[in-house]
């Protein structure tokens, strides 16, 4: 057996339920470096149970840096833009694999269920951990969802978890999880959920004169808003000789109202979409040799997206899409010295796209990833670089117009990647204090729809680049006093440019017809600070609480000419993008008890980056409140879970006219065999 | 743990000074828009002429879901603009003008706004853009008057049950005073402008929904009877119509922004025949005595950008004349013209440029002898002018 090696720096402590799940990855005893060289935000366990938060959209809202644009209500799209680069500059993983979309490269976190995840972690720039796929790198920021691993008390091969919420907008949510130990090498789960919601809220609009007396006040129920969806997962977990393995599917399917825009005389909108994932992936990770280990991803995805427009007042549309993915990844980490590893992975991707509509340019492309990356410790300097290499090969068909015939186009794209990160405990003797920074280059592909949606697309389009420069101080203290257990701070500073930003561009003369081009260009100032800390002012009485604060400008630079008055847009805060805004969770657990208290502010926007009056979105903030209370009987665990949200009824928006909803409950028992 | 007592008393303030900041920028509640006037750089009070226009109304269209569609004022007395007069004069008005303003007419001492997103034809007081009512029309374009009736088409008619799904568009006959839909005249697909001559309103089809078969065709509708008279076939694509002085007809034609260009056709109804066509992006014209005003900004896929075009055409001759404006240094920075409108009387030109359609645009007003007299930022998309006339104003 090898000892494993410290060479990663920072250890986040670990959760008492992460213990098992750590145990299983652990298993393969390895001599690589299994931390991040920079440590992440995360959520987990029973954090992540105490948050009134429905899906992984909910959770990320805690992570300073993170912005998530949200549509409104169960169904509605909510998508996580991290340090105001671009929702599509974020890698999301599932289980350590990438979730695609290669139609618009829009992962919608609202749809990923918290139900059976254990973990979810931000990583700005990337998870900085050598032994990882060429993907791992290949993104500007990587969030990672992490589901329940199994656990077993000894000689018990079956654990049984169902659960059942009902609340507000007609929600109930009933769910399933089952966890069997097929053998001490092999075991399984299985979970299942099926939510349903009529989405329906009040919301309500109210404008006054300059005395502050009332214009009109009009208040509405929310409409189409509805949402029906099953998910099914199984996964087996095993282990081999000097490794491990897992395999998991998933599925999903569902039918929902796109509640749309509340306009002047449009108080409903008709639009529907139907969706179904389904996936199948694998990992494998086994030692080959003392000073090397070797691990092995794929995937395969098939989705189906059916959207249909019946409103007769608009253009009517009824279009399908079908979209499959191969995905196959192959890494080697090898200890050259003690305090050097090096790892190569290699990536190869296959997407697909075909759709209904006429003339379709039924886009394939293949996607070829290298990256070699390497850690090394000093002292107390550990640090870490990677280089990679990203190259796509499109095939595309040229739209079809009258009886002319069809071209085929290829066009083939590179770009590279390039990053360092460090991480430096300046005393040597006090390791409360550390010291971090990275600097990363990295870049996005043009989507499908950027590059062949009808009219729109744009197949000249190159990658969009993000630069980003971080520098970050952390400092832990643990108590030795009764009180206070643990206090942390964390405070980064960064700057990050974007360029040859794809942006819709008017094509000619109408709103109605856009093209995307390369040509935005956005620079950004950002702070993130955390603190948390953990006390127990009483036996038994345990109250923690987290602090995510992110100051950002976040400026538009496409239009140097733009700057005659305030109505310019060069050096305007982009769109959506608050300069303050921040979370704030507290805690208290007394015997049985848990209580929870979250706050979520975002500051003052504007809808876009001509910075006037008329342009400005008002700040929001909620308060929520859960409370839960636990009791074990004989053979198997009650939970009673009581969740308010919104406590003070606030009726705001995240998009303009997408009304958001005022106070609402959730109600939730499970029991745990 | 002496140590540590410093930091986070110092820990604790900084969390303070976050939570105090963050307590500061509370939500507020939302006033109406009232904006004052402002006079453009350079604009002055014009001399007030007989018939001549006291002002105009501008509308911006906005994009759409924003519901950001308003109404501007420029005072000619004043020489004063005001963005946002609508608010001003309607501040009760729930969800304000709404989603995306099409076109702006005044006829008979009433102020029309078409806004097309939110199904509706918004009916005001010319005088003073106070609400009178509205008319429900789903997915409304354009207007013409004639005696007692507008006449507006809209794209959605009845659905066809064929192989796709298809929805003819009509020409609804709104009485003006009683704001009532009268009658409604099915035509082609998906019908764009309007224009009143000689007794028939003559109806431009686009097709714009259906890009592999566009319309091609200009419905004649008789008035007296309202019914579709004929179909005389032009370009593909049309959009806009506005009749001469002789009671020609210039229609627009799109193209299908790949292959066919953009045209403006001639009709001369008293011969059924095209009386001239030229390779001109009209997608906004102004007719004026025998000129006809256009301006358009093509889309090149050689050079992937699009390119402001503007003209001015003898109605009578047939020709195309060098526009005078295009001299003025100020107007090489118009980036996207959108609308033209011209000053019967003093010949002003005025020109709005919808920029990048996301942000503020601008309107430019330049003599009739082509120098640039001001500039002033408008509302998003600056899309549609009506003058107002001292008698429309009582």
């Amino acid at each position: 057996m090898v000892v494993p090696l410290r060479a990663a720096a920072e250890v986040p402590p670990a959760a008492p339920d992460s213990v098992a799940a750590v145990l299983l990855d652990s298993l393969v005893v390895t001599a690589s470096p299994q931390q991040s060289t920079i440590a992440g935000q995360e959520l987990s366990g029973k954090e992540l149970d105490r948050l009134s938060a429905l899906n992984v959209a909910d959770a990320v809202r805690y992570f300073s840096g993170a912005q998530i644009k949200d549509y409104g209500g169960v169904g509605g799209v909510k998508t996580v833009d991290v340090r105001s680069m671009g929702s599509n500059h974020l890698g999301v993983f599932y289980d350590g694999i990438a979730l695609g979309n290669a139609q618009n490269g829009q992962i919608d976190l609202g749809r990923y269920s918290l139900d059976n995840v254990e973990q979810i972690s931000l990583y700005n720039g990337q998870k900085s951990e050598l032994f990882a796929t060429a993907k791992d790198l290949a993104s500007a920021g990587a969030l990672y969802i992490r589901t329940r691993r199994p656990k077993f008390a000894d000689g018990k091969p079956l654990n049984l978890h169902v659960s059942l919420r009902d609340g507000s907008f007609g929600l109930i949510n009933p769910s399933l999880r089952l966890e069997y130990r097929f053998s001490q090498s092999l075991s399984g789960t299985l979970s299942a959920e099926y939510t349903n919601a009529n989405g329906r809220y009040r919301f309500r609009y109210r404008r006054v004169y300059p005395d502050g007396s009332t214009a009109w006040d009009t208040t509405a129920v929310r409409q189409n808003g509805d949402v029906e969806a099953l998910r099914i997962e199984a996964a087996l977990f095993g282990r081999i000789t000097d490794g491990s393995y897992m395999v998991k599917g998933y599925f999903y399917d569902s039918d929902r109202g796109i509640p749309g825009a509340i306009v002047n005389n449009v108080w409903k909108n008709s639009q529907r979409q139907w969706d179904r994932n389904l996936f199948v992936q694998g990992n494998l990770r086994r030692r080959l040799g003392d000073r090397n280990e070797m691990m092995v991803n794929f995937k395969y995805a098939r989705d189906y997206l059916h959207y249909l427009n019946p409103d007769t007042t608009l253009m009517y549309t009824d279009n399908q899409f079908w979209q499959t993915e191969v995905y196959a990844s192959v890494a080697d980490m090898v200890e050259i010295l003690p305090d050097w590893h090096a790892n190569l992975a290699i990536d190869y991707q296959l997407n697909t796209l075909s759709s209904t509509l006429a003339g379709f340019a039924d886009p394939t492309r293949h996607t070829l990833m290298a990256a070699l990356s390497s850690n090394y410790t000093l002292g107390t300097l550990s640090m870490q670089g990677n280089l990679g290499t990203t190259t796509i090969f499109d095939r595309s068909w040229s739209p079809r117009r009258g009886d002319a015939p069809r071209t085929l186009y290829r066009r083939t794209r590179t770009a590279l990647v390039a990053g360092l990160f460090l991480n430096w405990q300046p005393l040597r003797d006090y390791a409360g204090l550390r010291v971090r920074g990275f600097a990363k280059r990295t870049f996005r592909m043009p989507t499908f729809n950027d590059l062949y949606y009808t009219d729109m697309g744009n197949a000249s389009l190159n990658p969009e680049y993000a630069t980003q420069y971080d520098i970050g101080l952390s400092q832990r203290w643990d108590f030795t006093s009764t009180i206070w257990q643990w206090l942390e701070l964390r405070l980064d500073g960064y700057h990050n440019r974007v360029s040859d930003k794809i942006i819709a561009v008017p094509k000619g003369n109408s709103q109605y017809r856009w093209m995307m081009m390369n040509i935005g260009k956005v620079r950004i100032w950002g702070l993130d600070f955390n603190a948390e800390a953990s006390t127990e002012p009483l036996a038994g009485l345990e109250i923690g609480g987290k602090l995510a604060y992110t100051w950002q400008r976040a400026m538009d630079y496409s239009d140097p000419a733009d700057c005659l008055d305030a109505a310019g847009t060069y050096k305007g805060q982009i769109a959506y993008i608050p300069e303050h805004s921040g979370a704030f969770t507290a805690f208290a657990n007394w015997r049985r008890w848990e209580l929870n208290y979250s706050f979520i502010y975002v500051g003052g926007r504007w809808h876009n980056s001509s910075n006037i009056p008329e342009n400005y979105e008002q700040p929001w903030y909620t308060h929520d409140m859960t409370l839960s209370y636990t009791l074990p009987l004989r053979r198997c665990t009650l939970r009673f879970t009581g969740e308010l949200n919104n406590l003070l009824n606030q009726q705001y928006e995240v998009i303009l006219n997408y009304p958001m909803p005022g106070r609402n409950w959730c109600l939730g028992v499970s029991l745990t065999l | 743990m002496k140590k540590i007592k410093p930091t986070i008393t110092r820990a604790a303030s900084i969390l303070l000074a976050a939570a105090a900041s963050l307590t500061q920028s509370c939500r507020h509640d939302v006033t109406v828009d009232f904006p004052g006037g402002q006079k453009p750089g350079g604009a002055d009070p014009e001399p007030s002429l007989p018939e001549a226009p006291i002002g105009f109304y501008l509308l911006n269209q906005g994009n759409m879901g924003m519901n950001k569609a308003s109404i501007d004022y420029y005072d000619y007395t004043t020489g004063e603009y005001t963005r946002n007069v609508y608010t001003q004069a309607n501040p009760d008005a729930v969800m304000a003008l709404g989603d995306v303003g099409n076109q702006i007419a005044v006829s008979s001492g009433r102020l029309w706004a078409i806004i097309n997103c939110s199904n509706k034809v918004e009916v005001m007081q010319a005088s003073d853009c106070r609400r009178i009512g509205q008319v429900d029309i789903p997915n409304c374009r354009y207007m013409a008057f004639d005696g007692d009736y507008a006449y507006i088409t809209s794209y959605a008619g009845p659905v066809l049950i064929d192989d796709d799904y298809n929805q003819l568009g009509y020409v609804a006959k709104i009485n003006t005073t009683t704001l009532q839909e009268e009658a409604r005249c099915i035509v082609r697909f998906q019908p764009d402008g309007i224009a009143v001559a000689g007794g028939r309103l003559y109806v431009a089809n686009s097709g714009g929904y259906r890009p592999n078969n566009y319309e091609k065709t200009l419905s004649i509708i008789d008035i007296a009877t309202f019914t579709v008279e004929k179909e005389v076939e032009l370009g593909i694509n049309l959009n806009l119509v506005a009749a001469d002085s002789e009671g020609k007809i210039w229609v627009s034609s799109r193209g299908d922004y790949y292959d066919v260009e953009p045209h403006l056709y001639c009709y001369d109804p008293a011969t059924d025949r095209v009386a001239a066509h030229f390779d001109i992006d009209a997608s906004s014209m102004w007719m004026d005595g025998d000129r006809l005003y256009t301006v358009g900004n093509p889309f090149s896929y050689d050079t992937m950008s699009s390119t402001p075009v503007f003209s001015c055409i003898d109605t009578s001759t047939l020709t195309i004349e060098q526009p005078q404006w295009e001299g003025a240094a100020e107007f090489s920075q118009i980036k996207a013209p959108y609308c033209i409108a011209v000053d019967p009387v003093r010949g002003d030109i005025y020109i709005t440029d919808a920029g990048n359609y996301v942000n503020p645009g601008y309107l430019y007003a330049f003599a009739a002898d082509g120098s640039y007299k001001w500039r002033q930022r408008t509302g998003d998309v600056p899309a549609s002018i009506a003058f107002l006339y001292p008698e429309d104003a009582d």
